[in-house]
């Protein structure tokens, strides 16, 4: 215990790189969700068959061989690129690579999501907008996305439950995040129980945390469903 | 990309591939035979038993599976007496610790899907049973359970691909799987993607595998409940 108390404001920091990493990763999981969507709904053969390459690959591949291709490979990409403009050795920043990789597979499942959200709203609705000569945009900003929001976040908290676990196996690549410090000082000074078994909690707690959280938003946003 | 480095270190691929089925296959294997009578405690809440259940369940689906990995593999060995166990010679090893925490894991996702399946068996069906005059134990084996499993394909076929992808740990512990065996093929030639993209590819024909297996189990077993 008192190992533990003497590495606090270490695991504190992990813990904060955690929920950024978290809370970034959610950011860029959303926008590739809604690209996704689009992409799916909208647009012409070629954007339907990108994004279901996309999502297809995604849930067919573990998210740690993800991770480590997009840190890796990353890596490789990034200095061609930047070799042939010149530039010196670029370095991948760890933190930059686990939101991009978080975000790239988590928006994969918010473009089911999202396109399902959006097909519950009646295309009656977007007919009668239409009659009332509200433009696309507005049609989009007024009459779907305030439905879409209610009828996605039940969905989309699902996938944000699954992200905050997945955030521990981007601490593989290296990255300085509450499971990667609690493994370094729990094996330096003999503890890996007490340390491991303190990320365990910790992640319980995120868990219970964001439960809560979604529960009272989703009763906000049901608020006016008869149900 | 070198094909021919891929080709010629095919045996690390197949050894990979097997490891990964083996484990993914046991721990399916071990967590269901744990989740059975668990779903069955949890749907029926029998006093007390289903608390301690329900205990299990959230602890393991709250947390990560990689932190259970870890604490089996790394944290055991803290205790002087768990090293001094007969236990030893298998929590030791990476193997058997992957092979727990895996089968755990499993164990709790499946109490789930098993408790929601049991729960959404109509009444009707075991009124109709017990009309019949079979014994509360008869419905259980006749009706309850298989009427349930069936229920519960969609989502446990989901539950198989999850556990194959998270196989891919075992990698992280220095367990050669499919993901090892691109990790090794890297490392061993300084490349950075081609490992990678042949256990992706191996990785992605086992979840093709695994969809279709399940959509000719839902056409078999669930078929009866479609509309026509």
């Amino acid at each position: 215990m008192d190992t533990i108390l003497e590495y606090a404001p270490l695991l504190a920091g992990g813990t904060a790189t955690t929920v950024l990493l978290f809370l970034c990763a959610a950011v860029f999981a959303t926008l590739m969700g809604a690209l996704g969507a689009a992409g799916k709904l909208a647009a012409g053969r070629a954007w339907r068959w990108l994004v279901m390459g996309y999502t297809t690959l995604v849930r067919g591949v573990p998210e740690l061989l993800l991770i480590l291709l997009i840190y890796f490979g990353g890596q490789r990409g990034i200095n061609q690129i930047g070799d042939a403009f010149g530039f010196d050795y670029i370095e991948l920043s760890k933190f930059a690579a686990g939101v991009f990789a978080l975000g790239f597979i988590y928006g994969a499942y918010l473009t089911e999501t999202f396109r399902g959200a959006y097909m519950t709203v009646p295309t009656g609705q977007r007919d009668a907008a239409k009659a009332l000569g509200f433009t696309t945009a507005q049609t989009l900003r007024l009459i779907t996305l305030p439905q879409l929001v209610r009828f996605a976040l039940p969905g989309y908290f699902n996938v944000l439950q699954v992200m905050i676990k997945a955030t521990a196996v981007v601490s593989i690549i290296g990255l300085a995040d509450l499971v990667g410090l609690a493994g370094d000082v729990g094996k330096s000074v003999r503890q890996p129980f007490s340390f491991y078994m303190l990320v365990f909690f910790i992640y319980l707690g995120f868990t219970i945390l964001l439960t809560e959280v979604f529960s009272r938003v989703e009763k906000r946003y049901a608020r006016g469903l008869d149900r | 990309m070198k094909l021919s480095l891929i080709f010629d270190n095919i045996d690390l691929f197949i050894e990979g591939l097997f490891l990964t089925v083996e484990l993914t296959v046991l721990s399916l294997l071990i967590g269901f035979c744990i989740a059975l009578p668990f779903g069955i405690i949890r749907a029926r809440e029998v006093p007390y038993w289903s608390r301690i259940v329900n205990l299990y369940v959230y602890a393991i689906r709250g947390t990560p599976l990689l932190v259970q990995l870890y604490v089996i593999y790394y944290g055991l060995s803290q205790f002087v007496w768990v090293r001094e166990s007969f236990a030893w010679p298998i929590l030791r090893e990476a193997y058997w610790c992957a092979l727990i925490a895996f089968s755990l894991n499993s164990g709790a996702y499946a109490t789930e899907i098993i408790r929601g399946a049991i729960q959404s068996v109509p009444r009707g069906q075991i009124e109709a049973a017990k009309a019949l005059g079979l014994s509360a134990f008869q419905i259980d084996r006749l009706v309850l359970i298989p009427s349930a499993l069936r229920k519960a394909l969609p989502q446990y076929g989901n539950e198989v691909v999850f556990m194959l992808h998270g196989s891919a740990l075992a990698s992280v512990i220095t367990l050669t799987d499919l993901l090892g065996a691109g990790r090794e093929l890297n490392s061993k030639y300084y490349i950075t993607y081609e490992g990678f993209i042949t256990a992706a590819v191996f990785y992605m024909i086992l979840t093709g595998i695994i969809v279709l297996i399940f959509r000719a189990l839902e056409l078999r077993y669930l078929s009866y409940l479609t509309l026509r």
